[in-house]
């Protein structure tokens, strides 16, 4: 069971910084965004794109840090990757949200998302192939924390909890101590009162996406890195990011990182009493269980 | 000859199928603005209920009731609505999105319990050991085929005009009335949360019908048959037919079908056998551009919705 | 000398392209005084407001600042052609504290920012004490100060409220309408929109009277005041320019 918590809190991480991006995105946009999972893909391959560039051209670059399999290579790659799929995410919205807000047709976002997702992880299947990739070739040993119970952690997770940990209070301390924060929670708030005090809403609006696509992108990487990295992170991710966002309440950043420790948490602690085969049905009862019990989320507030 | 018959009545046949599937999301989105974001469930829940229900009892799992077949489609139909009312009741007075993520959700769940639950549904195996009805006096070949072909074509005409009769019927004003403004007609003492929610079981059910007839035509449903792909398709033609109006849901319906096992036929036939195992991710590539140019070239689709005169009152 | 500050001409404008609400309409606002536009409910007050800041689409018509025309403005950059606006209601942030609110609405007046900002506490030491707390926790007035606090924070030449004392207990939109007064004295101009007809009069210098999405009278506060005419235009009798 131990086991179950520090594998829920773990997989957590991800999903809150996976969720953050949505919930923003949802928040001020107004559409369930279908296609936001799929960023975590892009993150994650092009990771390893620029990986391996970094392995062959900086030799010196690709020795693991410590006892992690993390190279400083990768390390280097994800900052990269955080920049190309920012700017996806915002060439995205460019190309097709952005267009059909434009044309009056805001319900009809959420299927451009649907099939956009189907795009870009198609694509990514055509272009990468469709079998499963790894960061590195090595054989990633786990650390036994304790052999009765058996719990063991690999370090690279661990090494994955800490950034999102970090990720998460500069989050935190930008949104509750500079201006840029203030006009983030404004524009959720009530985006004309934004305006007329002097916020760009277009330039807002790209900096969420750029945002949520960063985030994404170091989501994607730490998933590949402690799973496998597959064209299907994003089919499989969709319903489980969905879930952290409506157990935290649409539009709050701190509702989507709890939502995720939760959801990954309970996906886990299920697995104790279900067989593992109903494992992605559980975001789906978590989310029946939050419309039934509290319909807003934890920090969610009702906003017509 | 007979071949070529055979394929076009084969094809007519699921298309139909599809088309009232069609028909049912129309009802949904076209028609009231409700976002499906899992037509494949209540699809699925139509016929899986309608083949346990009209199956003869196996030895893995449950059901297998031998109901005569009329009641087994509409022991079908009822789950899909069931189903619908659940998530319905729910996530209707939310904000539109919920009812996207939830009926995401329980499509994922209904494809994930179908695949494990082998007592319920066979399982991954599939469901078997219903009998088409009417086997054997037709017996199982191009006349029977045939047959079934005018009785999915029965259906879909019915289903037809009983969504044209909606649409100019005083429900369906309320309908528009609550897709466009809908304070304005809270401020007429009609409650907008339950006018949805028919509106959502409704067009399940009828989901639920081409589900019941798709299991029926294959005599054999698995979880093959419930994936998110179908969804997908169900939407394209929508979507490209034209959300609000009928003839453009079953136009769609042809449409997409026709463009998807022609491209299906197209790429097995003249793609090189190294990448045979793509073809179904140039499929999905394909349809997902069909849904994002559409709705950025023609969102209201080939046949836009058309104003409607309502039958009775005036202005 | 008193220079036009704001010039509305002819504007045509409304949500919908086809449906406009306000027909050629046309205001003017001299430099350092209080203007008041009334009218019975569906005038277009609000809307014109609204199309001055750029929140309503404008199809025809021409707005002057200080004698230059203008192109539509985009809502966010209002304040560099020195306008503010404080909408009728949600005119603060509820979620953010009142520090915060004020710290965004200053967000763009970089350095002088923190000098601004103890300027604003002098001027309105009611928020000294509630820095704080959530917006949203203040009472309506205090609210109201807030909201006008944050609009003169960017030095504007003039502010557009629209009814700063709805919903206010009278002894509150009195205070409200006399601290607008007030600040015509640094030379700052005022538009109002308001319901409280009488209120308004007392502390206007000039009024503008709408109906129907049209201009009906214009003149002096004070002399407006007594007029039968405003009651006529209210109650629905005499109106000029009016669809046949």
């Amino acid at each position: 069971m131990i086991q179950h918590l520090l594998d829920g809190i773990l997989v957590g991480a991800i999903l809150s910084l996976g969720a953050i991006g949505l919930t923003m995105v949802m928040h001020i946009l107004r559409f369930a965004n279908f296609s936001h999972a799929e960023l975590l893909s892009v993150g994650a391959y092009a990771a390893l794109v620029f990986d391996k560039i970094f392995k062959v051209t900086l030799p010196l670059m690709a020795s693991a840090i410590g006892s992690l399999s993390i190279t400083w290579a990768l390390i280097l790659s994800i900052l990269f990757s955080m920049v190309i799929t920012g700017a996806s995410a915002v060439l995205f919205d460019r190309l097709i949200f952005r267009r059909i807000r434009e044309n009056g047709q805001e319900l009809s976002m959420v299927f451009a998302s649907f099939g956009l997702a189907l795009i870009v992880r198609n694509l990514i299947g055509l272009i990468f192939g469709l079998n499963t990739k790894l960061y590195t070739k090595e054989i990633v040993f786990a650390t036994v924390l304790s052999r009765d119970p058996l719990v063991v952690v690999k370090l690279d997770q661990v090494a994955t909890l800490f950034i999102t940990l970090i990720l998460m209070v500069l989050i935190h301390f930008v949104l509750s101590r500079t201006t840029f924060g203030y006009s983030l929670r404004a524009v959720g708030e009530n985006p004309e009162l934004a305006q007329v005090n002097g916020i760009n809403l277009d330039k807002t609006i790209m900096v969420v996406w750029i945002i949520g696509g960063c985030l994404a992108a170091v989501a994607g990487v730490f998933y590949g890195l402690t799973n496998q990295i597959n064209p299907m992170i994003g089919r499989d991710l969709v319903l489980p990011v969905f879930a952290a966002t409506i157990v935290g309440g649409i539009g709050s950043v701190y509702g989507a990182l709890l939502g995720g420790f939760i959801v990954g948490l309970a996906s886990n602690m299920a697995l104790i009493v279900l067989p593992s085969g109903y494992s992605p049905a559980v975001p789906f009862l978590i989310i029946l269980a939050v419309l039934l019990i509290r319909p807003n989320g934890l920090f969610g507030e009702e906003r017509q | 000859m007979i071949g070529i018959l055979s394929y076009i009545i084969f094809f007519t046949t699921v298309a139909s199928i599809l088309a009232i599937a069609v028909l049912g999301l129309n009802l949904q989105w076209g028609n009231t603005g409700l976002f499906n974001g899992g037509v494949v469930a209540f699809f699925g829940a139509g016929a899986y209920g309608t083949l346990l229900l009209g199956g003869t009892p196996q030895p893995d799992h449950i059901a297998g009731f031998e109901l005569f077949y009329p009641i087994a489609l509409i022991g079908g139909m009822t789950a899909a609505g069931l189903l619908a009312w659940v998530v319905g009741i729910l996530t209707l007075k939310m904000r539109h999105d919920y009812l996207a993520i939830s009926t995401f959700g329980v499509a994922v769940a209904f494809e994930n319990l179908m695949r494990n639950a082998e007592w319920l549904g066979g399982g991954a195996k599939g469901l078997r050991g219903f009998e088409r009805p009417f086997r054997e006096s037709l017996g199982d070949g191009f006349v029977y085929n045939f047959v079934f072909l005018i009785a999915v074509v029965f259906c879909l005409i019915v289903t037809y005009r009983f969504q044209e009769i909606l649409v100019s019927s005083p429900f369906g004003r309320l309908l528009r009335a609550i897709r466009e403004d809908e304070n304005a007609a809270r401020s007429l003492g009609k409650d907008p949360a339950r006018i949805r929610l028919t509106a959502f079981v409704t067009g399940s059910v009828i989901m639920g019908l081409a589900g019941g007839l798709y299991g029926t035509f294959y005599a054999f449903v698995s979880p093959q048959d419930v994936l998110p792909t179908l969804t997908f398709q169900i939407w394209a033609m929508l979507i490209v037919g034209g959300a609000g109006n009928n003839k453009g849901a079953v136009l769609g319906a042809f449409i997409i079908w026709a463009a998807w096992t022609f491209s299906g036929w197209a790429l097995s036939r003249f793609a090189p056998i190294e990448a045979q195992l793509y073809t179904g991710s140039i499929q999905y590539v394909l349809i997902g551009l069909v849904i994002v140019i559409m709705l950025l070239w023609r969102p209201q689709g080939l046949l836009p919705e058309r104003l409607v005169v309502s039958q009775s009152g005036l202005g | 000398m008193s220079e036009i500050v704001l010039e509305v001409r002819n504007i045509i404008a409304g949500y919908v392209p086809d449906l406009p609400i306000l027909r050629e309409v046309s205001i003017m606002v001299k430099s350092g005084s209080v203007n008041v536009v009334i009218g019975p409910n569906g005038a277009g007050k609000s809307t014109l407001i609204k199309a001055i800041v750029g929140l309503v689409p404008v199809s025809e018509g021409s707005i002057f600042l200080r004698g230059q025309e203008i192109d539509i403005v985009k809502p966010h950059l209002i304040a560099k052609h020195g306008i503010s606006y404080v909408p009728q209601s949600d005119n603060i942030f509820r979620t953010l504290t009142v520090r915060q609110n004020l710290e965004l609405a200053l967000r763009n007046s970089g350095k002088n920012a923190d000098l601004r900002l103890s300027e604003l506490l002098e001027q309105f030491p009611i928020l000294c004490d509630k820095l704080k707390e959530k917006a949203g926790a203040l009472s309506g007035g205090q609210r109201q100060f807030l909201a006008v606090a944050m609009a003169i924070s960017t030095d504007p030449d003039i502010i557009l409220m629209d009814e700063p004392s709805a919903g206010l207990a009278p002894k509150a939109a009195q205070g409200i309408l006399e601290l607008l007064r007030d600040l015509t004295s640094s030379g700052v101009s005022i538009l109002l929109v308001e319901q409280n007809v009488n209120q308004a009069l007392r502390l206007a210098d000039y009024c503008y009277i709408l109906a129907e999405g049209r201009n009906q009278v214009d003149g002096k506060a004070s002399k407006l005041l007594n007029d039968p005419i405003v009651g006529e235009i209210y109650l629905g009798g005499k109106r000029f320019g009016a669809e046949a």
